[in-house]
């Protein structure tokens, strides 16, 4: 029986943090603002008890939990002694960042092995771990373009882009307004609404659905994006053209899903339909429609991500003066990289809003489905 | 028998080919009418009805080119030009596809290496695997422009930037596909390896991978498509440099619509040929495997 655990993150966090007393200081000597020597010491003690708590033979929740004080707690102090530094941060500094680093890769995967009894834990420990893993992302890219001074063109710190987001909020409003509340929405339930159309079409005419098929599986892997200048040539620069564009792009991917979904219900169950002397529509409505619903859900998740990209995409080719690709193109233009990057930042949010939604939305209307009723 | 079920299925693809280019030639007629019919009332010329739509056809930039003005114009550019000139076709997707391709070997590597570490690190699939599903739900097309304008004011210009904004786009169906694949064989299968005492790295080779090939290849096709799209959009903030997105672009400023079509019916052949390039490939790979035709 051995009292120690074995743990290569905790060991090299070690090793780093020695390697890191041996180099301070963290900044580099002429730094206007230095680390108070308090605040250095309390790093590397953090650090320190982090990388020992790994080999320490408590239970898994304690350890993790010291983990993540330690490691966070560590992680903030460096960058927050960064203010009014930037670019002056030595090879000790970016030790003890990879240390703290190695310490919330310790955290991550300590979370991970830990097997909780109530389905609640259970619901947060799957949310915690990806947060987590998210905002050592977020660190690390703080740390190492303010630490390394990187040019504030090529990568801005995420924090200047909070800033930068929350300094702007009435433009950033305007543009989501122009398009996504007008482009996409429109564009994205017409695109949806008509592949559908066509695709019980298809499915009633079994000479179109022959014939429609093959060119709908054709398309999708075309670049429909092109298509993109001529809309705005037909339908000028404003909020239509990017509609239309969305709807071109979001139709095939819908007919190829529905259509596919429909021939998803089993020959027993519409053999059962036909004994029951149902019609066509009755069968539809009743059996297939339902069995269909994990397609076209899919689909619906699909074009969420398409029409967002191709109204982005369409304003790089003229609009009005507002909207967020006008806003992306004209303020990279001038340089002002974090005001794209901002516009980036609400685009993914808005992104993974729509396509969250559509996936509640899913959960609620196919709980039934084995896929969906979990074990 | 054979012929007979072949007919049948392009027969009704043909019939809708042929409708879709009927309406095409009506819009192109309808669409250029009004235009048309201001040229002549300014040039005080009558025509006969047969005459005007023949005019509407032949316009030279005109809203809705007609298909034969299309075909005209990719047939001129792609087969009458030097290969090296400026106007060609074949220079401009030549361009496309090098980074189209050099995108999509990246995304695809990194795909498989994300899919490898997904499958045997127990926290990478805990932590990673919500954002690669997250990150895609984000426009990452609409920062294409960024990407290469902040990389060309490093001086980074070229293939390099276009082919980043590829790697990103095609890494995700690899992925995702590779990690479905390393994770298909049976529980069964793999105690069958326990009991010959493999180690994981006889299990990766032996039973994982072969099994994962058909995922992969599923996967590859709709990268190699999403990594062109990805090449295209990054040629459009490039500006006069060549590609089909810059031709497309260029198209668009000068309404040189008939350039416009053609450049994206290259954009179409060139996704057509990709993609049938990697279904060979999986094709192959399945005669080598021992897959029989279902």
């Amino acid at each position: 029986m051995t009292y120690l655990l074995r743990s290569w993150q905790g060991s090299i966090a070690l090793l780093l943090c020695l390697l890191a007393l041996v180099r301070l200081p963290l900044l580099a000597t002429d730094a206007s603002t230095p680390f108070a020597a308090a605040g250095t010491a309390g790093v590397l003690l953090l650090i320190a008890v982090g990388a020992l708590a790994c080999f320490m033979r408590i239970s898994r929740a304690a350890r993790a939990l010291i983990l993540f004080v330690t490691a966070h707690t560590a992680a903030w102090l460096l960058i927050g002694g960064m203010s009014g530094n930037e670019g002056n941060a030595s090879l000790s500094y970016f030790l003890l960042i990879a240390a703290s680093w190695l310490l919330g890769w310790r955290c991550i995967s300590e979370l991970a092995e830990i097997r909780p009894s109530s389905r609640q834990t259970m619901m947060a420990l799957r949310l915690l771990i990806p947060a987590i893993f998210g905002a050592w992302v977020l660190i690390l890219w703080e740390a190492i373009t303010r630490g390394a001074g990187v040019p504030f063109i090529l990568l801005p710190p995420p924090s200047a882009i909070w800033d930068r987001i929350v300094s702007s909020v009435p433009i950033l409003a305007a543009d989501v307004r122009q398009t996504v509340f007008k482009a996409v929405l429109f564009g994205y339930v017409v695109g949806c609404a008509a592949g559908f159309a066509v695709a019980i079409l298809a499915d009633r005419i079994s000479f179109l659905r022959r014939g429609l098929l093959p060119i709908g599986n054709l398309m999708s892997a075309l670049p429909i994006i092109g298509v993109a200048p001529i809309m705005v040539m037909w339908f000028g620069f404003d909020w239509q053209s990017k509609a239309a564009v969305v709807i071109v792009m979001t139709f095939f991917p819908m007919l190829v899903n529905t259509v596919a979904g429909l021939s998803a219900s089993g020959s027993m169950e519409r053999d059962l339909m036909r004994s029951y002397a149902s019609g066509y529509w009755q069968t539809l409505v009743k059996l297939r429609l339902p069995a269909a619903m994990l397609f076209i859900f899919n689909a619906l998740k699909i074009n969420s991500t398409l029409a967002l990209i191709g109204a982005i995409v369409a304003e790089f080719f003229g609009t009005p003066i507002v909207g967020m690709g006008f806003r992306i193109s004209t303020e990279i233009g001038r340089m002002n990289v974090d005001m794209v990057w901002a516009e980036i930042a609400v685009a993914a949010l808005i992104g993974s809003v729509f396509y969250g939604v559509v996936a509640l939305v899913e959960l609620a209307t196919t709980f039934w489905h084995p896929s969906n009723r979990g074990g | 028998m054979r012929s007979e079920t072949f007919a049948s299925r392009i027969g009704p693809v043909l019939t809708i080919v042929a409708t879709i280019i009927v309406i095409w030639y009506a819009a192109a007629v309808w669409m250029n009418a009004p235009f048309q019919r201001d040229l002549d009332r300014r040039g005080d010329v009558t025509s006969t009805t047969m005459e005007f739509i023949a005019k509407t056809l032949s316009q030279p930039k005109p809203i809705v080119p007609a298909p034969h003005q299309v075909a005209q114009n990719v047939f001129e550019n792609t087969f009458l030009r030097k290969v090296s000139s400026n106007r060609s076709l074949v220079y401009h997707s030549w361009v496309t596809l090098s980074s189209t391709l050099a995108g999509f070997a990246f995304g695809t590597l990194l795909g498989v290496l994300i899919a490898v570490g997904i499958v045997h690190v127990k926290a990478l699939d805990r932590s990673l695997m919500p954002w690669i599903i997250a990150s895609q739900t984000v426009p990452i097309l609409a920062i294409a422009p960024m990407v290469v304008v902040v990389l060309a004011a490093i001086n980074v210009t070229g293939l390099i930037p276009k082919a980043l904004i590829s790697t990103y786009l095609s890494f995700f169906p690899v992925a995702v596909g590779m990690v479905k694949g390393l994770r298909s064989p049976d529980i069964i299968q793999l105690d069958l390896m326990r009991t010959y005492n493999a180690s994981r790295w006889q299990t990766f080779w032996k039973l994982r991978v072969p099994a994962s090939m058909p995922f992969l290849f599923t996967s590859m096709k709709v990268a190699v498509a999403a990594s062109l799209v990805g090449a295209i959009v990054a040629e459009l903030p490039t500006g006069a440099a060549a590609g089909i997105g810059s031709k497309l672009l260029a198209g668009s400023y000068y309404s040189q619509t008939i350039d416009m079509w053609a450049a994206l019916i290259a954009g179409s052949l060139l996704a057509v040929i990709l993609v049938t390039i990697v279904g060979i490939g999986a094709r192959l790979i399945d005669r080598r495997m021992g897959v029989r035709p279902a």
